[in-house]
C-alpha cells in the first residue's frame, strides 16, 4: 500500500493561534512569496512606458522640490548639502509610508485570494514589503549619483544598510500587519493612517535637523523610536558613521518586537476575517 | 484503508452584524461607548456534516444555491477553517474551485501560469516541468506570449482550466466548472475528469447538472441549509432530491 505516502491536511476549528503552523506555512511559501513580489513590481512597471526607471526618477524628483523649498524658502542653518540629508533617511522612510499604505490596500484586494485559495494569511504584507525593498534598493542609485556629482563622499559605511534596512523592514512589516488587519474590519483605518503618518514624520527628523527643535520639545523627539530607527539609514550615508552601540541594539529590539506583535495581534484578528472579507 | 476525505462533525458560522454593518473605527468605538456593544446574529453555513469519501470514490454535492456545498468543498481545501468540528484530508489536494485566481490581465498567458499556480501551491519547479502540457491543452499556440488582456472570455477560461487540471493531485476539488468554454471544449474538460478518475484520483464535485453528478459518481451527498440530508448511491440520492424538489413545486 502506498497509502503512507500521502500528505495529511488535518483542518479543524482553531484552539486560539497557531504562530508556529503559521510559520511552517510561510517558509514552505518561498515560490509564492517570489511570484507575489514578482507580480506586484511587473505589473507596475509594464504600465508605466519608461518602467523601472520611474523608481529612480520619483526621488529625484522630489528631491528637486524639497530642495527648492527647504534652501531657497525656509532655510536650516549649519545643514550642508540639505538634499542628500534629506534623501538618506527620506528615502526609508518613503518605505514605510508606502508599505503601510499599500498593504492595507493589498489585502482587502488579496483577501478576496484568501477566501478561493489556501495560502498563508500573514505572507500579504511580507510581499509588499519585498517589493518595496526591492523599489527602495533602486532609488538608491540615483541619490549615490548625486552624491557624485555633489562631491560628498561615498564612504564605506554604507555597507551597514543592508543591516538598516532589515531593521526597519521587519518594524515595517509589524506595523503593516497590524493595520492591515484592522483595515479588514475597519473602512476608515485607511484614512486615519493616511493623515497619522504625516503626522509621525513631523514627529521624526526627517526633513528637518534636530538642531531646530526648541530644547523643551526636544524629549518627545528623542523618546520616539523612529528618530533612532530610521537614522540608521542616514547616519552611514550622510555623516559617514555608524550608530552607537545602545542605538543599534534597541532598535533592533523595536523592530524584532514590533515584528513579533504584529505577527501574533494579525493571527488573532485573521480568525476573523472571514466574516468579513 | 483510511478514507481519503473525512468530516467529522463540521460546522462552520458566519457572525453578521445586526443593523447596519460597522464598517468604520469610529462607529464601533461610539457603539462601546455608550455600552451597546455589537449585536450579532449568526448564519449556520455547514452544521455537523459527517460524510466520508473512500479513495479513489467521486462524490457528487447536490443542493439549492446556498445549501453550503461551496463552503464544504472549501473546508476540504483547507481554505475555510471550521468553527467546529474537523476535516482531515489524505493526499495533495488540487482545487478547481474557481478558475483563473490571481489572473493579471496585463501579464502574458505564460507569467499568469506561473503565478496562478503559485497561489494554487504549487513550486515553481513542477510548473516549469509542466508548463507544455498547459499550454498545448489550452490550445493557446503563440497566444501563450500575449497579455491576458488581448484574449478573449473562452481562451481565458481554457487557460484558467488548463492551470488548475495540470497536476498530479490525489484529490480533486471541482466546483461547477463545467460551464466554462464552448461544447468542444466542455467535452475535452470532462474527458480529462474521467480521467482523473481512472487514475484512482478521489474527487468531490459540486454541481447543479444533476444527470453529469448521475453519471459521474459513484456517491451523492445532498446538503439543505448547510445540513447533510441523505448521503448515498448517486443515482438514488438524486433521484430523491429530484422527487422533493417536484414536491415542492
Amino acid at each position: 500500500m502506498a497509502g503512507a505516502a500521502y500528505p495529511v491536511l488535518e483542518n479543524s476549528a482553531p484552539r486560539g493561534i497557531d504562530p508556529f503552523g503559521e510559520l511552517r506555512d510561510l517558509l514552505r511559501s518561498g515560490d509564492l512569496l517570489r511570484s507575489l513580489v514578482w507580480r506586484d513590481l511587473t505589473v507596475r512597471y509594464k504600465r508605466s512606458v519608461i518602467g523601472f526607471f520611474w523608481t529612480m526618477l520619483n526621488p529625484l524628483l522630489l528631491m528637486i522640490i524639497f530642495t527648492i523649498i527647504f534652501s531657497a524658502v525656509f532655510r536650516f542653518a549649519g545643514v550642508q548639502h540639505y538634499e542628500i540629508y534629506f534623501l538618506s533617511e527620506y528615502l526609508v522612510f518613503n518605505f514605510f509610508m508606502q508599505t503601510t499604505t499599500q498593504s492595507m490596500a493589498s489585502l482587502q484586494w488579496n483577501g478576496m485570494m484568501m477566501k478561493r485559495v489556501r495560502v498563508p494569511k500573514t505572507i500579504f504584507s511580507l510581499s509588499t514589503a519585498g517589493s518595496g525593498l526591492v523599489n527602495l534598493l533602486l532609488s538608491y542609485v540615483p541619490l549615490f549619483v548625486l552624491m557624485l556629482l555633489r562631491g560628498v563622499p561615498i564612504r564605506a559605511t554604507v555597507l551597514f544598510l543592508p543591516v538598516a534596512f532589515l531593521i526597519i523592514a521587519m518594524f515595517t512589516v509589524g506595523v503593516s500587519w497590524v493595520l492591515s488587519a484592522l483595515a479588514v474590519f475597519f473602512d476608515d483605518v485607511v484614512h486615519m493612517w493616511g493623515v497619522a503618518v504625516f503626522g509621525i514624520m513631523y514627529m521624526t527628523p526627517v526633513i528637518y535637523p534636530i538642531e531646530i527643535i526648541p530644547q523643551r520639545w526636544l524629549w518627545i523627539i528623542r523618546v520616539n523610536p523612529l528618530t533612532h530607527l530610521f537614522k540608521l539609514a542616514r547616519d552611514p550615508v550622510y555623516g559617514g558613521s555608524l550608530p552607537a552601540p545602545h542605538i543599534f541594539w534597541s532598535s533592533l529590539a523595536v523592530g524584532l518586537v514590533t515584528m513579533v506583535v504584529g505577527w501574533l495581534l494579525y493571527q488573532r484578528m485573521a480568525r476573523h476575517f472571514h466574516h468579513y472579507l | 484503508m483510511e478514507p481519503a476525505v473525512t468530516f467529522e462533525d463540521v460546522g462552520l458560522t458566519y457572525r453578521i452584524s445586526s443593523g447596519a454593518r460597522l464598517v468604520s473605527l469610529k462607529a464601533w468605538a461610539i457603539q462601546h461607548l455608550r455600552g451597546q456593544g455589537v449585536k450579532w446574529s449568526t448564519v449556520h453555513a455547514l452544521d455537523d456534516v459527517n460524510l466520508e469519501v473512500d479513495r479513489g470514490e467521486a462524490l457528487g454535492i447536490i443542493g439549492h444555491n446556498g445549501a453550503g456545498k461551496s463552503t464544504l468543498l472549501r473546508v476540504a481545501g483547507g481554505i475555510l477553517a471550521p468553527s467546529r468540528g474537523r476535516a482531515v484530508i489524505r493526499g495533495r489536494i488540487a482545487p478547481v474551485i474557481e478558475l483563473g485566481i490571481g489572473f493579471e490581465y496585463e501579464l502574458t498567458g505564460l507569467e499568469n501560469i506561473f503565478f496562478n499556480g503559485a497561489l494554487l501551491g504549487r513550486s515553481s519547479r513542477e510548473m516549469r516541468a509542466r508548463v507544455d502540457e498547459i499550454v498545448s491543452f489550452a490550445e493557446l499556440g503563440d497566444y501563450i506570449d500575449q497579455p491576458l488582456r488581448t484574449y478573449s472570455t473562452g481562451m481565458v477560461a481554457r487557460l484558467a482550466f488548463a492551470v488548475a487540471t495540470t497536476v498530479d493531485a490525489d484529490i480533486l476539488l471541482l466546483d461547477e466548472v463545467l460551464s466554462v468554454g464552448d461544447e468542444q471544449f466542455k467535452h475535452k474538460c470532462l474527458d480529462r475528469i474521467r480521467d482523473f478518475r481512472q487514475r484512482g484520483v478521489t474527487i468531490l464535485f459540486v454541481s447543479h447538472d444533476l444527470d453529469s453528478v448521475a453519471s459521474l459518481c459513484d456517491r451523492a451527498a445532498w446538503l439543505a441549509g448547510g445540513r447533510l440530508v441523505k448521503a448515498g448511491d448517486a443515482a438514488e440520492v438524486v433521484q430523491e432530491y429530484t422527487v422533493s424538489m417536484e414536491a415542492r413545486g
